[in-house]
């Protein structure tokens, strides 16, 4: 068992979620109730994660943010170190990836708010960052919660983008998923039989607490 | 305009038609009546800060609440208003005392739900703070959803449709809640709702609203009695509507020929000899008696009709009958229920019906629908 990798793969999915979380609110409530044009452009943009090769977003961060990119040599500059094949990469690589995890489902719980209550809450003299905190948080949360564990359970199972971007480095980009594969590789059954065996328990139970989630959210606006 | 406790004029040509001034004094209810797209919830709208008009002004006791030329728009949490939307819209995953409190922003916290008990008790829902949304029946509902609206101490109350959601005996009450929150609160308040009878049982004024438009205000008596126009006549629902001519006026009386029939009128003093007019009788101003059995020969306006159908409602008699005479008009009535079955009256029966001079109301005749008025 290789818990270096388990620890990193925990960490890496607990700094995505904390990262999402804001995204998530702001992001899936804006696209719950602005409307204006190119919106479906906007939302298609943001699910082609979930459609696209994990290699193909790989390929484009690192073209992008790669040491030889503007933006690689920037980051090099200012922290010492590449983004690509480091930490921080790994966590942008799996933020970029998760985007469609963390906002949809916000933006669904949102949108189930009838536009009555918000417009109730106005009318009762609440100011909007009141209607945000008092109305729509308390009655969307089940919906970005949810958005945040399929966030964290997807990001334990990411390989192509990780493998891609992060490359397999003990201790700094080499989550659980990718010791798996090397273990398998190396003909070390045994650990990545109980490393699979490990992930699969987890994935299970975030899943189960998904699908607890998604019915209590169902039962609420009904 | 600004000693009104409320003034409104507003004006747009899309996407909701609207052309239209209207004012409402402190204690007054007034209901806003008229069919589904006339812009009843949209002045409510306007007045919350929920709806901006291309061009309009709200002002209420002479603050501008929204003033388009100015460009003066306050947010509606800025608006001292209290607004009852149609399906309450209360804050589902709320109590029904926080849902009151939520709107007492205006006090200190301790005192927020003290004030909130007490305006439950208000509404008689005193025992019921624990309660959510879901746990309440709709009258109880629409109680939590007039307990908010008043917890912000509105300068103005909107009422949309508050009693559609509820059943007739539930509703009964409620309007006579409402009058009794009037005298308690005096401040304008305004009820819209597409029902002529809440409407006078809830408002001493009443605005007639067509597309935007107001075709008539006044107390919901007159507006429902002496419409202002055949276009106001169809819209409260006036089934006895026909066109004559005045032929002679004398004394305190008009007559009208009514194709060849003599019709007896109050005397209508701006239309003159010789106009086409319109003429329209409430059915409670016709009286109906069996043609044998008739005996008050010396009244006016008497006619020979047969009847052509009867129909049973809850607590009057719904009936049409055919006059004699080549065009033949049908007039509609309503009767009390155990009069057809005192009388033995069915379809066919010949009867004489009488107009009751004081309920006939003359109207200017318009540019549209002239060939049809009957």
């Amino acid at each position: 068992m290789d818990w270096v990798a388990f620890s990193l793969s925990i960490k890496l999915g607990l700094v995505t979620v904390a990262v999402l979380l804001p995204v998530g609110v702001f992001v899936g409530r804006w696209l719950a109730y602005a409307r204006f044009p190119g919106k479906g452009f906007v939302e298609a943009a943001l699910a082609l994660p979930l459609v696209l090769p994990p290699t193909v977003v790989g390929y484009y961060l690192l073209v992008s943010v790669g040491g030889a990119t503007p933006i690689g040599q920037f980051w090099a500059a200012t922290f010492g170190h590449n983004l690509v094949f480091s930490f921080e990469g790994l966590v942008l690589a799996s933020v970029i990836v998760n985007l469609p995890f963390a906002i949809q489902p916000a933006q669904r719980a949102f949108e189930a708010i009838a536009p009555e209550i918000r417009e109730a809450a106005a009318v009762s003299g609440l100011s909007p960052r009141s209607v945000l905190m008092r109305i729509e948080i308390p009655l969307a949360w089940q919906g970005i919660l949810m958005g945040l564990v399929l966030t964290f359970a997807h990001t334990l199972g990411e390989f192509g983008v990780v493998l891609m971007v992060g490359g397999s480095i003990s201790g700094e980009t080499k989550t659980v998923a990718i010791a798996i594969y090397d273990r398998v590789q190396a003909f070390d059954t045994a650990s990545a039989g109980i490393m699979a065996a490990t992930l699969l328990a987890m994935s299970l139970a975030t899943l189960g607490l998904i699908y607890r989630l998604s019915s209590q959210v169902g039962r609420r606006h009904g | 305009m600004a000693d009104d406790a409320l003034a409104v004029t507003l004006r747009q040509t899309a996407p909701i038609p609207l052309d239209l001034s209207l004012s409402c004094a402190a204690g007054d209810v007034l209901a806003m009546v008229g069919p589904s797209g006339s812009g009843k919830t949209t002045i409510l709208r306007t007045i919350a800060g929920l709806y901006r008009p291309a061009v309009g002004q709200v002002s209420v006791g002479g603050a501008s609440w929204l003033d388009t030329s100015r460009r003066i728009d306050l947010p509606p949490y800025r608006r001292r208003v209290g607004l009852v939307f149609q399906n309450y819209a209360l804050f589902p995953h709320m109590t029904a005392l926080a849902n009151v409190a939520a709107a007492l922003g205006h006090l200190p916290r301790p005192e927020r739900s003290r004030r909130a008990g007490e305006l439950l008790e208000l509404v008689h829902l005193a025992d019921l703070h624990t309660r959510r949304p879901a746990e309440l029946s709709g009258g109880q509902q629409q109680r939590v959803a007039v307990a908010r609206a008043l917890a912000r101490d509105p300068d103005v109350l909107l009422l949309d449709e508050p009693f559609s959601a509820v059943d007739r005996v539930t509703r009964q009450r409620l309007y006579g809640e409402l009058r009794d929150l009037s005298r308690a609160f005096p401040i304008p308040i305004l009820v819209v709702t597409h029902d002529f009878d809440e409407a006078a049982r809830v408002a001493n004024r009443m605005c007639l609203l067509d597309r935007g438009r107001i075709l008539q205000t006044g107390t919901p008596r007159d507006v429902l009695a002496r419409p202002a126009s055949v276009q106001a006549a169809r819209l409260v629902d006036l089934k006895n509507i026909f066109s004559a001519r005045i032929v002679a006026q004398d004394g305190p009386r008009t007559w009208l020929d009514w194709n060849g029939r003599r019709i007896e009128t109050p005397r209508a003093e701006s239309h003159p000899v010789g106009a086409d007019i319109a003429w329209a009788i409430a059915g409670t101003q016709v009286l109906l008696s069996r043609t044998d059995l008739d005996q008050a020969d010396s009244q006016p306006n008497r006619f020979a009709a047969t009847i052509r159908d009867l129909v049973h409602l809850s607590e009057s008699l719904a009936v049409t009958v055919v006059l004699d005479g080549q065009d033949a008009p049908l007039l509609s009535m309503t009767l009390p229920a155990h009069y057809a079955r005192r009388t033995g009256l069915g379809p066919g029966s010949a009867v004489t019906v009488a107009l009751m001079p004081e309920g006939i109301h003359i109207m200017a005749r318009e540019g549209e629908g002239q060939a049809d008025l009957a």
